[in-house]
C-alpha cells in the first residue's frame, strides 16, 4: 500500500535575509527540523525570491546535484569553470558539483524581484568532475501533459544528473487528471505544487505544498483548478 | 556548556576554508580541518572530536581508514560549506 507524507506550504522552514525570501521544504542553513531532513534523496527544496540587483555572492558547493527552476525572471550564474549565464522562466540548471565548485546567482534585473525553485539531489557518486549545464524547454510541452525535464540519462529528454532520479513538469486545466508510474523499483515521487490545487490519494494540494507518496507504482493527480506542479522521482534509498 | 569539536577532512582547500569558517562560527563549536586520513588519524590523538565529516575528494579508503578509526559518529559531508552543514551535525549529536 503507498505511503505517504503531505507537507503543508505553510509547515516550512523561512529565511528573510531582506534581499532573500527563502521557504525551506526541509531543513537548509537556520531551519533545522529533525523530522524534516529530506525525502529520499531529495534534500533540498527551496523556493526562493531575490530582490532585483541581489543576489547569492561566491561560494563553494561540492558532492551535490543541483537543479535550479526560475519561475519569474531572470538568474544571472557564473563559475568556478568559466560559465556565464543567464537563466529565466522555462529553462532549467544543472550543476554536479562533484569534487569542487565555486559559483555565484544574481538577479539579471536591477529592479524586479526572481523567483526560483532550488533543489538538491544526493548524488549516487562520490567526487565526479563538476559540470553545468542549462536548457531551455518548451512550455507548450506541458500543457494537460506531463513534460520530462531530468533524467539520469544524458540522452533523454531535459538535463542529466548523477541519481537515478526523473522530474516532470506540468500545466494542467481544471478537471483533467494525469497519471504517473514510476520509472525505478523503490522509488517515490514528491511533488510540489508551484499553483493552483490538485488531489492525490484524497489528499488536496494547495499553491506551494509538497506531498510525497512511495511504496506504489503508480498513482493519479486529479487536477481540482489549473495547476501547475513539479513531480522529482528520486529512490528512496541511494 | 560543552564545548562541541568538529574533525571535516576532505582535500579541497577553499572549501575547507570555507567549511571552517561557519563551524568556527557558531558558539561552542570548533572546527579542525584535516587533508588526509593520516592526518585526521594523528589529530584525534589529541584532542577528542564529537563529530568527524567527511569531505570531498578523499579516497575509498581513506574514507574507510576514517570510519574504522573514530568512535563518534562519522557522516558524510555533502554540499561543501553550505545550508546543509550545520543539520549534518545536529543530526550526527542526534540534537
Amino acid at each position: 500500500m503507498a505511503q505517504t507524507v503531505f507537507h503543508p506550504a505553510n509547515s516550512r522552514g523561512k529565511a528573510d535575509l531582506g534581499w532573500l525570501k527563502s521557504y525551506h521544504t526541509f531543513s537548509f542553513g537556520g531551519y533545522y527540523n529533525p523530522e524534516r531532513m529530506n525525502f529520499g534523496a531529495l534534500r533540498v527544496l527551496n523556493d526562493d525570491t531575490v530582490d532585483g540587483g541581489e543576489g547569492f555572492g561566491e561560494h563553494p558547493h561540492d558532492n551535490m546535484e543541483i537543479i535550479s527552476i526560475p519561475l519569474k525572471g531572470g538568474l544571472k550564474h557564473q563559475d568556478s569553470m568559466d560559465n556565464i549565464a543567464v537563466i529565466s522562466d522555462g529553462d532549467i540548471q544543472v550543476m554536479s558539483a562533484g569534487t569542487g565548485i565555486f559559483h555565484e546567482e544574481h538577479n539579471d534585473d536591477a529592479d524586479e524581484d526572481v523567483q526560483f525553485l532550488q533543489i538538491w539531489i544526493y548524488p549516487n557518486v562520490l567526487n565526479v568532475e563538476p559540470r553545468y549545464d542549462q536548457l531551455t524547454l518548451d512550455k507548450a510541452d506541458r500543457h494537460n501533459k506531463l513534460q520530462q525535464i531530468l533524467s539520469p540519462n544524458a540522452d533523454d529528454a531535459g538535463v542529466w544528473i548523477y541519481q537515478d532520479a526523473w522530474f516532470n513538469l506540468g500545466s494542467f486545466d481544471k478537471s483533467l487528471s494525469a497519471s504517473y508510474h514510476l520509472k525505478a523499483k523503490g522509488n517515490g515521487v514528491y511533488i510540489f505544487i508551484i499553483s493552483g490545487s490538485v488531489a492525490i490519494n484524497g489528499q488536496v494540494l494547495n499553491t506551494r505544498d509538497g506531498f510525497g507518496i512511495w511504496d506504489t507504482d503508480s498513482f493519479t493527480i486529479d487536477v481540482l483548478a489549473d495547476s501547475e506542479f513539479l513531480l522529482m522521482e528520486v529512490p528512496m534509498e541511494w | 556548556m560543552k564545548n562541541i569539536e568538529i574533525l571535516i577532512v576532505g582535500k579541497h582547500p577553499d572549501i575547507m576554508k570555507t567549511i571552517l569558517r561557519l563551524l568556527n562560527n557558531k558558539a561552542d563549536w570548533t572546527g579542525t580541518g584535516a587533508f588526509s586520513a593520516d592526518e585526521a588519524l594523528g589529530l584525534g590523538k589529541s584532542v577528542l572530536f564529537d563529530v568527524v565529516l567527511l569531505g570531498a575528494g578523499l579516497s575509498g579508503v581513506e574514507s574507510k581508514q576514517i570510519q574504522d578509526h573514530f568512535t563518534v559518529p562519522v557522516v558524510q559531508h555533502y554540499g561543501g560549506g553550505s545550508g546543509l552543514l550545520y543539520a549534518e551535525v545536529y543530526e550526527a549529536l542526534g540534537v
